[in-house]
């Protein structure tokens, strides 16, 4: 209990003295976390929309991937990626070894799937005549995605909330794929797992804490956005 | 009559699933300004035709015209779809506000802002719902949903407007303001109007032709008239009420009641209606009986009937527990009769009979200031 | 479409983010060197102080990568890393006789120390021998806490096990963490356990723990470090070039002073004993 004080106290210190380091660190959680997040918006939300919205031969093997992909460990994805980025390995003539690039990497590959199966579960969920409805009023085919999309945007911001927390809070191909390198792939949980390691648990915890209220504070922000969507 | 041009037409439009025809229709227009209703059981096909006319039925054999071009070749999808404005049973508003629902067909098509203002208050009016303009869809009443949704529906200014059963899921206290109110819009824009409904009542009110769906097929097209009363097969026959339906003119107004005029005769009713208005009346065969022997003025004595006229039997078709007799006052009636009635008074076709029938038994439907269809016209 | 505007702050927002930190420190390929060595090395601290000293004077972008003993091997062996910092003698013999590694140069020592609980109830205090505190412990079944994760530490202390010819797998004294040292320590501290540590981290733990030095001093219990350079020859995508400046500047004699003084004004007493160039079986005499 004492332990837990202590890491508060600690925590408070270190946001008040505005740490460098502990900022730099906070800073990059949040850079790859939130591009990893963006970057699986963009490819997930079209796709997870793509997938509740037609019909092809095959359809259903890939909406069986999709709820795979949601309940990838990330620590595999972590050992593939860099089996795939080891320098002797089949994308090693990119040097993304041990780069915040290659754990932005790992880190979409996590939270893509997710994107994709919430929005195609939100999707689904739609009224069925609603498409028709939406030709009816002389869409083109663009603007029903788009509206669809837009119906669907109270479950879509929970995707993202689900895909950002999910990957901030990742650490085993962060780890793997980043190598917890001081001052350039070192992030909040990588840091944390560090720290702990070393027995210096005052400072996993602050880490902890300051890693906690960032999501906290990320959560207010999108939360706020997916409710204020909505007049009385 | 002058028979207005189709500005809809479907030609051979045909549906396969499963090895059977959903939908079989050779022909079908629709004309400028009118009303035309699809009625017919559940699945007949109605939804079907009403969707494959919007060209939003996929797949489907068969050609829809446009105002003479073929949709798909000379008119674009999207700008047919763009000229219709359809509402189904369902209100399906988006997850936003009345007026932004409203305004969700215009945006669509790009209009300015200003435009899209002007047009969203103007069709919030007429649906009588302006109020509601700034509450979110999510916590309307059925009622002023599917208002929201017909206002969205029509604030885009079809060329032709499909209604899919507009008014199924309304209960009777929101239905009929909303019905008066259609009506009274469609006499406004006089909009042309494809609209599938189940209710008879309905079709009868707001329709200027009935097409009777069945299995896919369209067995009769007609003014309400000649389809109620000269139903062309059993299919039809069996939908349509078993009742006596006429379309007169109030031709006079007295104190509890008003005389309509219907063909040559006159026909009171209890209620108030004001003279020249044009009613449909609907009287239930159980309320119409039959005498023989006696002359009108005998008959008005014993039954205090006030509606009593000699009859001619045209058929006599016996439906389970009792039987059907259509009559020919110069106007058609039916009657249904006990097996022990018929026996004991021995009718049979040709004979003449007195039919009677009381001035309250008769429903009567308000068909707004337009003038009663003309016999035998299609 | 206004929502699509209300998305676009958003967007903007996150550009700005992305641009606002920067693109990370990245450095053409030659330019960067993958070092593998263990987690004890990297937590003792001196790593943070060689690096930055290194990188400013050559340039180079060093990446640090500390694992298990066990997995640097590994890592060199498939050419995955440049050069290799380890303390794992025998298998560093084993690593290079493979030819998966070369120059294999001393760089220095620290010890390992035997901590207790202060009540020792195997009563090693003070013994001169390793091995005959172990066959104590041993004997009086005393609670043993052993890191279990194929590290240097856990490669020493297996071997002590072995030279004592005792086996302490599956006995119910003899518990495996599978953690780094500092938490076996923080373990070993709160169950009053034996454990073997490095004496560095125990040093920089010492506060926090009711551990005391038990048994020191012998000389199987030196933990001695060298540096090798990953064979390019058998990995030609290999930083040669780095590998063989980062290991020329590890046992360079500014390098060895700043060694030999790290340490001492925090704990009092250095961490490690700087060693290049002389003869290993010199050491601990």
């Amino acid at each position: 209990m004492e332990l837990i004080f202590e890491g508060i106290r600690k925590a408070l210190w270190l946001l008040a003295t505005l740490d460098p380091e502990v900022m730099g660190i906070t800073l990059l959680s949040l850079k790859v976390s939130g591009v990893a997040t963006l970057v699986s918006l963009v490819t997930g939300i079209p796709v997870g929309a793509a997938l509740a919205l037609s019909r092809f031969p095959g359809r259903q093997i890939a909406v069986g991937l999709v709820n795979t992909g949601m309940g990838l460990p990330p620590v595999v994805v972590g050992l593939f990626i860099s089996i795939l980025l080891w320098r002797n390995g089949p994308l090693g003539f990119l040097g993304m070894l041990y780069t915040p690039a290659a754990m932005i990497i790992a880190q979409t590959v996590i939270a893509a799937p997710i994107v994709m199966g919430i929005t195609l579960a939100a999707m689904q969920q739609l009224p069925k005549k609603l498409r028709l409805q939406i030709l009816a009023l002389g869409a083109t085919r663009l603007q029903v995605v788009w509206i669809l999309i837009r119906e669907a945007r109270l479950p879509l911001l929970a995707a993202v909330m689900a895909g950002f927390g999910g990957v901030i809070s990742e650490v085993g191909a962060s780890i793997m794929v980043g190598g917890n390198i001081k001052g350039y792939s070192r992030v909040l949980t990588t840091a944390t797992v560090m720290e702990t390691s070393r027995g210096n648990f005052a400072t996993a915890i602050a880490l902890g804490i300051i890693l906690l209220l960032l999501v906290y504070a990320v959560n207010l922000v999108l939360t706020h956005v997916q409710q204020r969507e909505r007049p009385q | 009559m002058r028979p207005a041009a189709p500005i809809i037409a479907g030609e051979s439009l045909r549906i396969v699933r499963g090895g059977a025809f959903i939908l079989d229709v050779p022909y079908l227009e629709v004309r400028e300004g009118e009303v035309l209703s699809l009625i017919g059981p559940n699945g007949s096909g109605k939804t079907s035709l009403l969707l494959t006319l919007a060209h939003l039925a996929t797949p489907f054999e068969g050609v829809v015209f446009f105002a003479g071009r073929r949709v798909g070749a000379d008119c674009p999808v999207l700008e047919y779809r763009r000229a219709l404005a359809m509402a189904f049973q369902e209100p399906l508003l988006f997850d936003t506000s009345v007026s932004e629902n409203v305004a969700s067909g215009l945006r669509i098509r790009g209009l300015k802002r200003s435009v899209i203002s002007d047009r969203v208050a103007e069709y919030l009016d007429l649906f009588g719902i302006s109020h509601l303009r700034n509450r979110s869809a999510r916590s309307l009443s059925g009622g002023e949903a599917q208002r929201t949704n017909l206002a969205r529906a029509f604030a885009t200014k079809p060329r032709a407007i499909f209604l899919d059963e507009p008014f199924a899921s309304l209960d009777p206290g929101s239905r009929e303001p909303l019905i008066d109110d259609i009506q009274r819009v469609l006499e406004k824009t006089k909009t042309t109007t494809l609209l599938v409904t189940h209710d008879l009542m309905e079709a009868l009110r707001l329709s200027d032709r009935i097409a009777v769906m069945g299995r896919g097929r369209i067995h009769q097209i007609d003014t309400p008239d000649e389809v109620m009363n000269r139903p062309v097969d059993e299919t039809v026959a069996a939908f349509v009420s078993a009742g006596t339906v006429l379309a007169g003119l109030v031709i006079e107004k007295r104190r509890d009641t008003f005389v309509v005029a219907v063909n040559s005769e006159e026909i009171e009713s209890a209620g108030a209606f004001g003279v020249g208005e044009s009613v449909g009346l609907y009287i239930r065969p159980e309320n119409v009986t039959l005498s023989i022997g006696l002359n009108a003025v005998g008959q008005k004595r014993v039954t205090g009937a006030r509606n009593v006229f000699p009859a001619t039997i045209v058929r006599i078709m016996p439906l389970g527990f009792y039987e059907k007799v259509l009559l020919d006052c110069g106007f058609p009636l039916v009657s249904y009769v006990t097996h022990q009635s018929r026996k004991a008074l021995e009718l049979r076709e040709g004979q003449r009979v007195s039919a009677s029938f009381e001035a309250t038994a008769i429903h009567v439907i308000a068909r707004g200031r337009r003038e009663p269809p003309e016999p035998s016209s299609c | 479409m206004s929502s699509a505007r209300k998305a676009l702050p958003v967007v903007l927002a996150l550009a700005a983010l992305i641009a606002l930190t920067g693109s990370a420190r990245g450095a053409p390929a030659q330019k960067e060197i993958i070092l593998a060595t263990t987690t004890s090395t990297q937590d003792s601290g001196l790593l943070d102080v060689l690096i930055p000293i290194f990188e400013k004077k050559t340039g180079y972008f060093v990446k640090t990568i500390a694992v298990g003993s066990g997995q640097a091997m590994a890592m060199g062996a498939r050419g995955e890393a440049d050069v290799l910092l380890a303390h794992s003698p025998d298998a560093e013999e084993k690593f290079v006789a493979g030819g998966y590694g070369i120059n294999r140069r001393l760089v220095m020592h620290n010890d390992f120390v035997i901590l207790g609980p202060g009540s020792d109830p195997a009563r090693i205090k003070g013994l001169k021998s390793g091995l005959e505190a172990f066959r104590l412990i041993a004997g009086a079944q005393a609670l043993f806490m052993s890191r279990g994760d194929n590290s240097g530490t856990d490669a020493r202390e297996k071997s002590l096990w072995k030279a004592a010819a005792i086996s302490p797998q599956g006995q119910k004294w003899y518990l495996e963490t599978g953690l780094g040292m500092g938490q076996t320590l923080n373990v070993a501290s709160e169950k009053k356990a034996y454990v073997l540590s490095d004496r560095g981290t125990y040093l920089a733990l010492k506060k926090t723990l009711g551990l005391d030095i038990l048994t020191e001093g012998d000389a199987i219990l030196l933990n001695i470090y060298h540096v090798m350079e990953v064979n390019p020859s058998k990995w030609p995508k290999v930083n040669a070039a780095g590998a063989r400046a980062f290991a020329d500047f590890m046992v360079s004699p500014e390098t060895q002073g700043v060694i030999k003084a790290f340490g001492v004004d925090k704990y009092g007493a250095p961490l490690f004993f700087p060693d290049a160039g002389k003869n290993v079986d010199t050491l601990g005499k």
